[in-house]
């Protein structure tokens, strides 16, 4: 499933969703307000392929992207970044290299360094996990928010590995959590799987945008859709755009 | 040709793809004496204002903009390139703008998160040729923890971010945005042709791809 778009729950059983590409075009024309590509695949071997990607995508995409999976030096960000990508979002590397988030930060500035976090609970807080969910990191999730803001940290992305692909909702109790704990943008993902969770996010936490995947790319749900559901009910979207013609 | 100053800073790729999808051939100039040929002047820039500044000035892109504007060169701002248009920022009050625009560029305060990193409306208060494709209200994106705040009436358009902040300023054959227009959608694509056809000789007969 090289070059495709995949999904799976919680990181495993992946399905392929498409080309990333077409879909990216897709989601465009839908009124998607920004797109997150993960490779999760990359290895040292194949970072060009991820350059590549962030190239191609920008020739077509013009709107906000960021492009994630295996960053792990500030080199293959800046090469992204380059390409066309508007943010690289970084995650294991970070956590094993903290510093890999002040270089970035320091030489492409904050708007472009995106944290992603995957978070899973544990007794009374969230533990961060990493390698795709199946090491723990032995940091609290909300701490390890904080610090990488002070760090440079512009944007957080937060993965909760309990709902991804559970289609259970968004995880409101970390989301908000992590919300509160930051003065930076944070982009909730994990378990969506109506225009209503996106309601509830939105209503009860100060997360500042939703990530969906599967039911996006299953066609179950359009962005257009869930952003109707969320106007009618009274939270601020990007209303659709006219067509460029 | 449009240039698209390149000294060293921002996402210039995308600024250059985004005029392809319109149709105008734009290239990345290096080297001033590249803008003596220019048809319209881009000046990009992302980050912190000072150090936007010091390499303007070091490439020494500061005389041959100064002259394109002498000459009329339609020049467009993006971001701190907007930025770049006024005297100077509070964010490194060591490094002097173009002067362009009287008026001086402050930190965003009084709203939970900065920088402004997403869409917003932006309301126009003010008309220009390259803005004849926008409307009052179309949204486009930002990223930025400074705005500027001009001491002479150049401001054409508003942005709603824990108060009224500037996002569009122009006057005759010159523009400079707060936002991104090439991360804008189809927003930013039909102002960047506004601007691309400025001169017409500038857009290729390629057409457009979107």
């Amino acid at each position: 499933m090289e070059g495709r778009v995949v999904k799976g729950v919680q990181f495993k059983d992946l399905r392929d969703a498409g080309d990333p590409v077409e879909l990216a075009t897709r989601y465009d024309r839908e009124g998607g307000d920004e797109l997150v590509f993960l490779d999760i695949t990359a290895t040292a071997e194949r970072r060009r392929t991820v350059v590549d990607l962030a190239a191609h995508i920008a020739d077509v995409l013009f709107i906000p992207f960021t492009v994630g999976g295996g960053i792990g030096s500030v080199d293959l960000a800046g090469e992204i970044l380059r390409a066309g990508a508007d943010k690289v979002a970084v995650n294991s590397a970070a956590v094993r290299n903290p510093g890999l988030i002040s270089e970035i930060a320091g030489r492409y500035g904050s708007q472009a360094t995106v944290l992603s976090i995957d978070a899973r609970r544990a007794g009374d807080h969230w533990e961060v996990v990493v390698d795709g969910g199946r090491t723990a990191a032995g940091r609290d999730a909300v701490d390890w928010a904080r610090d990488s803001v002070a760090r440079g940290a512009g944007e957080i992305l937060l993965n909760s590995i309990d709902r991804d692909g559970t289609r259970l909702g968004f995880d409101l109790a970390l989301t908000a959590a992590v919300a509160d704990a930051v003065t930076v943008p944070v982009i909730a993902s994990g378990g969506a799987s109506s225009a209503d969770d996106y309601v509830d996010l939105f209503r009860r936490t100060n997360a500042d945008a939703g990530l969906a995947a599967s039911i996006f790319h299953y066609g179950e749900l359009t962005v257009g859709g869930v952003k109707d559901v969320l106007a009618r009910s009274g939270i601020p979207v990007r209303p659709p755009e006219r067509a460029f013609a | 040709m449009i240039a698209i100053v390149d000294y060293g800073v921002g996402n210039l790729a995308s600024v250059r793809k985004a005029f392809a999808a319109v149709g105008a051939r734009a290239e990345l100039v290096r080297d001033p004496a590249g803008l003596r040929d220019a048809s319209a002047i881009v000046l990009p820039g992302v980050g912190n204002f000072g150090h936007c500044s010091r390499e303007f000035h070091r490439f020494g892109f500061a005389a041959p903009v100064r002259d394109a504007r002498g000459r009329g060169v339609p020049i467009l701002g993006i971001c701190v390139g907007m930025q770049l248009l006024f005297d100077g920022s509070e964010e490194d009050a060591g490094e002097p703008g173009l002067g362009f625009y009287r008026g001086s560029v402050v930190k965003l305060t009084g709203v939970p998160r900065v920088p402004q990193i997403g869409w917003n409306a932006v309301r126009t208060i003010g008309d220009h040729p390259w803005l004849r494709d926008v409307a009052d209200g179309d949204h486009f994106y930002f990223v930025h923890s400074y705005a500027a705040v001009p001491a002479e009436s150049v401001t054409l358009g508003t942005v709603d971010y824990g108060g009224e902040r500037v996002a569009i300023v122009g006057s005759d054959r010159m523009l400079g945005v707060q936002f991104h227009p090439e991360k804008s959608g189809a927003n930013g694509l039909r102002l960047l042709r506004s601007f691309a056809t400025a001169d017409a000789g500038v857009v290729a007969s390629a057409g457009n791809r979107c």
